[in-house]
């Protein structure tokens, strides 16, 4: 009886704004409450708050049978609550249905993994007391920032107790085997794994609206004719996005809003298959064999691996500059000097840095607030050459 | 061909220009004659013709160092066919330098009236080619020279005319007229990009005779083409843009041996000291960054009419300890400062390409260019700045001498994109125009 399960990214980091050398001193305020607000206001309008509303139709439609899971960062919904709160109440109507499972992630949608566990323990924690908070509900599942995935990930969740996690299922791993079944990670025992089966989540990611694929135009019917094919050598076809992919990446008049209503009426027509979340499909199915990723992958770019936020020298040094701040932030106690902290291990931040223009070069300049790699990285060394200069003095000042 | 300079007489970027993309079209096959304004001949046939014997071309130092696989200096230009016609005219020429140079020439007096362009008929050429006098002024010296020096076509066999920039332009609508070929004017710069609103009308005039009458125009940059179109009134689809490039070789290599101490940092301006470069905003953004960082070291490389004003407002500025004017630097001497430098800075007010910041990358020198430059469009491994916002371009230029991750990564990108910036995609380029209007122009007479 094989599953379709969901998992929406839902991720708006708080972008910094124009910040020069001649700012150093004068002006502790880094973000960009103009460029924040008016993005968070655009995507609410076109993606989160109609597809929110389709979602909630959909499972109120099928009776609880339709079943998808979130991950919703913290900052995102730090944005939510003051540029568009509408956005956060229609999520929380989303979790009242008790069809919704929202998943864990480090609350800055950061790459502290790489640099720190225990700030990455930190900010993990931070997001779970968030979903409690916003959701009511307590995570089991963890997803790291943009599907970041390592043994060592899977070990450290496995360690807070996290009983399901989520990653590419990228070929290097897989091999000649299939992202359609549960799989374990290596050294462990208590955590399941479930891979992205990236053919079909990116037959909607990607290649939606692509006149030139050979598939186009997809219908539910031909999605959910190829989702059954599966029957009978799988149990469970993990379809991972962003969710922006709904009116934002995918507009509205490609039919995306069209094709999603559909969707889960051609899929139920074969009624061996059923819509489950990601810790229901870890507690239905038994592990089919292990897993061993000694090496990082994700679901970025064709290379699915780091080198959308790390790799070349502006990434590297910008990365290295904020976290080798970390012993002194918190040596000041100061909670907004480690709230600010925080937010500048956001991923999104040397993902603007990334200098792989030829190939992927289209995709990093759509999401880029920047003109240049070059521009994004030296906005960062300025703000952070201020924030660094700000925890010395305060540190100057607790010791006088 | 028509240009106006030819190695090892080199003084600007155009004729750097000339050299790299002729030769990149000969090694394609194409078979050039190209025509230039020379003083060398002391004795000036009635012709006014003189055909230079390549063995008289000085191979300059720079190629010669080179062990570069290309074809040699002497090889090329064997394949070449190089003439030279005596004239007064050099490049980047004024009416004031040119006066200057008359006056050296011990005339007995300055002759200032100036010719309508409009009473130009070919009677003055005529005149002015058997009294084998240089003009009385520069427009008249240009007039002259075009009449000469298109004669050329009755005397060369050829397919394309093909002219650089105003002071060629005539002399190639002269050959036009002559042999009835198509003309091809190549815009490296327009009088509206050199003197911004203070233009020379008569210059002006010069260049829209010349771009109306070509078959085709290539233009440097989509910004030059921009111009064309909005300052002379050109059809669009007559304008094909073929961007510069750089020759790949380079002889000196990095030398921090200048430096005092290796906080110093060189930066440097090089270009004519003139409004179109835009070494005031230069200055200012030297003055800001000193602010912040007072062991940087500027340098402005060149000569031109804002010097003076220049030297003045960095006393002004009292800025003088770290500014520097060398004057206008020979090749070598260019090299040489090219390879001790640590940011290049082209602020350019209105730069329809910019050949000088890719040899900066050549020598693995950081970049911050205008955005008002053609080189912006083609080079993503730059800083980019407007040139008026100086807090900007020193904020840019700061952020070099500050993080080494900056400018190691300016450096390793550049030095790949430098690798598809080749003349040799130039020259193809060029070629499919010279295709394009030999087959216009064949149609043109079998419809006749």
């Amino acid at each position: 009886m094989p599953s379709i399960c969901f998992y929406f990214q839902v991720h708006q980091p708080k972008r910094l704004r124009r910040y020069t050398i001649f700012d150093i001193n004068q002006s502790h305020f880094y973000e960009s409450d103009e460029a924040n607000s008016s993005i968070m206001r655009k995507v609410a309008y076109k993606c989160y708050l109609p597809t929110n509303e389709l979602m909630l139709e959909l499972i109120k439609k099928y009776n609880g049978a339709f079943r998808i899971s979130y991950a919703v960062s913290g900052v995102a919904i730090e944005q939510m609550k003051r540029f568009s709160p509408e956005t956060l109440d229609s999520f929380k109507r989303l979790a009242d249905t008790g069809c919704v499972e929202f998943i864990n992630e480090t609350y800055y949608h950061s790459l502290a993994f790489l640099y720190s566990k225990e700030e990455w323990k930190r900010q993990v924690q931070q997001h779970n007391e968030l979903m409690r908070q916003e959701f009511g509900q307590a995570p089991t599942t963890f997803r790291n920032t943009e599907l970041i995935y390592h043994n060592e990930v899977a070990k450290a969740a496995e360690e807070l107790g996290f009983k399901t996690i989520l990653a590419e299922g990228a070929d290097k791993i897989l091999g000649w085997r299939s992202s359609n079944f549960v799989y374990e990670p290596v050294n462990c025992n208590n955590i399941k794994l479930l891979l992205k089966n990236y053919q079909l989540s990116d037959d909607i990611a990607f290649r939606f609206s692509n006149r030139g694929w050979a598939s186009y135009p997809l219908t539910a019917e031909k999605f959910s004719n190829w989702v059954h094919e599966v029957d009978g050598n799988g149990e469970t076809i993990n379809l991972f996005m962003d969710y922006e992919t709904f009116g934002e990446h995918q507009w509205e008049d490609t039919g995306i809003f069209k094709f999603l209503y559909a969707l889960p009426e051609h899929i139920l027509r074969n009624p061996s298959f059923n819509f489950k979340t990601p810790s229901e499909v870890a507690d239905s199915y038994p592990v089919r064999d292990k897993v061993d990723v000694p090496y990082y992958v994700s679901w970025a770019d064709t290379e699915r691996d780091l080198t959308a936020w790390k790799g070349n020298y502006l990434q590297d040094d910008a990365l290295e500059a904020i976290f080798s701040l970390e012993e002194k932030v918190y040596r000041t106690g100061n909670d907004e000097l480690i709230q600010t902290y925080r937010a500048l291990t956001t991923s999104d931040h040397f993902y603007y840095m990334c200098t792989k223009w030829f190939a992927d070069g289209d995709v990093h300049k759509y999401f880029n607030p920047y003109e240049s790699p070059y521009e994004a990285y030296i906005n960062y060394q300025n703000v952070l050459k201020d924030f660094t200069q700000t925890v010395e003095k305060e540190l100057m000042v607790q010791v006088a | 061909m028509y240009g106006w300079e030819f190695p090892p007489f080199i003084s600007g970027g155009l004729g750097v220009a000339c050299y790299d993309l002729t030769k990149a079209l000969s090694a394609y096959g194409e078979e050039i004659t190209f025509v230039l304004p020379t003083m060398k001949g002391k004795d000036v046939d009635i012709s006014h013709l003189n055909l230079l014997d390549s063995n008289e071309i000085r191979v300059p130092e720079i190629i010669n160092k080179s062990k570069s696989k290309d074809i040699s200096y002497e090889d090329f230009i064997e394949k070449i066919n190089l003439i030279g016609i005596e004239s007064a005219l050099k490049p980047y020429i004024t009416e004031k330098s040119y006066q200057e140079f008359l006056e050296r020439l011990n005339e007995s007096k300055t002759i200032t009236d100036t010719i309508d362009i409009d009473e130009a008929t070919e009677t003055n050429f005529y005149n002015f080619s058997i009294s084998g006098d240089y003009g009385p002024n520069l427009i008249s010296e240009v007039f002259r020279y075009a009449f000469v020096a298109g004669s050329v076509a009755a005397e060369v066999e050829h397919e394309v005319i093909h002219a650089h920039d105003w002071l060629t332009f005539l002399a190639g609508v002269e050959a036009k007229r002559i042999s009835g070929k198509p003309l091809i004017c190549h815009v490296h710069a327009l009088e509206t990009d050199r003197s911004g609103v203070s233009v020379n009308q008569q210059i002006y005039e010069i260049e829209k005779r010349g771009l109306e009458a070509a078959d085709q125009i290539i233009a440097v940059s989509y910004l030059t083409k921009n111009s064309i179109v909005n300052y002379y009134g050109i059809n669009p689809d007559k304008i094909s843009v073929v961007h510069n490039a750089v020759s790949k070789k380079k002889s000196t290599q990095r030398n921090d041996s200048v430096r005092k101490d290796p906080d110093e940092k060189i930066i440097l301006f090089l270009g004519r000291i003139t409004f179109q470069k835009g070494p005031d905003y230069f200055l200012e953004a030297a003055a800001k960054v000193l602010k912040k960082y007072p062991k940087a070291r500027f340098v402005l490389a060149g000569s031109g009419d804002m010097v003076n004003r220049l030297i003045e407002r960095t006393a002004e500025l009292k800025i003088g300890r770290n500014v520097h004017f060398t004057g206008f630097l020979k090749r070598p001497e260019v090299e040489e400062i090219f390879a001790s430098s640590d940011v290049y800075v082209m602020p350019s007010v209105s730069e329809p390409f910019g050949i000088s910041c890719l040899e900066a990358i050549l020598y693995d020198v950081p970049v911050v260019i205008s955005k008002q430059s053609g080189a912006a469009e083609v080079l993503q491994s730059a800083l980019k700045v407007d040139f008026w916002d100086t807090d900007e371009l020193a904020n840019k230029i700061l952020n070099i001498l500050n993080h080494e991750a900056l400018r190691k990564e300016l450096q390793s990108q550049a030095a790949e994109e430098l690798k598809h910036i080749q003349w040799e995609k130039s020259a193809k380029h060029v070629i499919e125009v010279y295709d394009a209007v030999k087959n216009a122009s064949d149609n043109k007479a079998l419809c006749a």
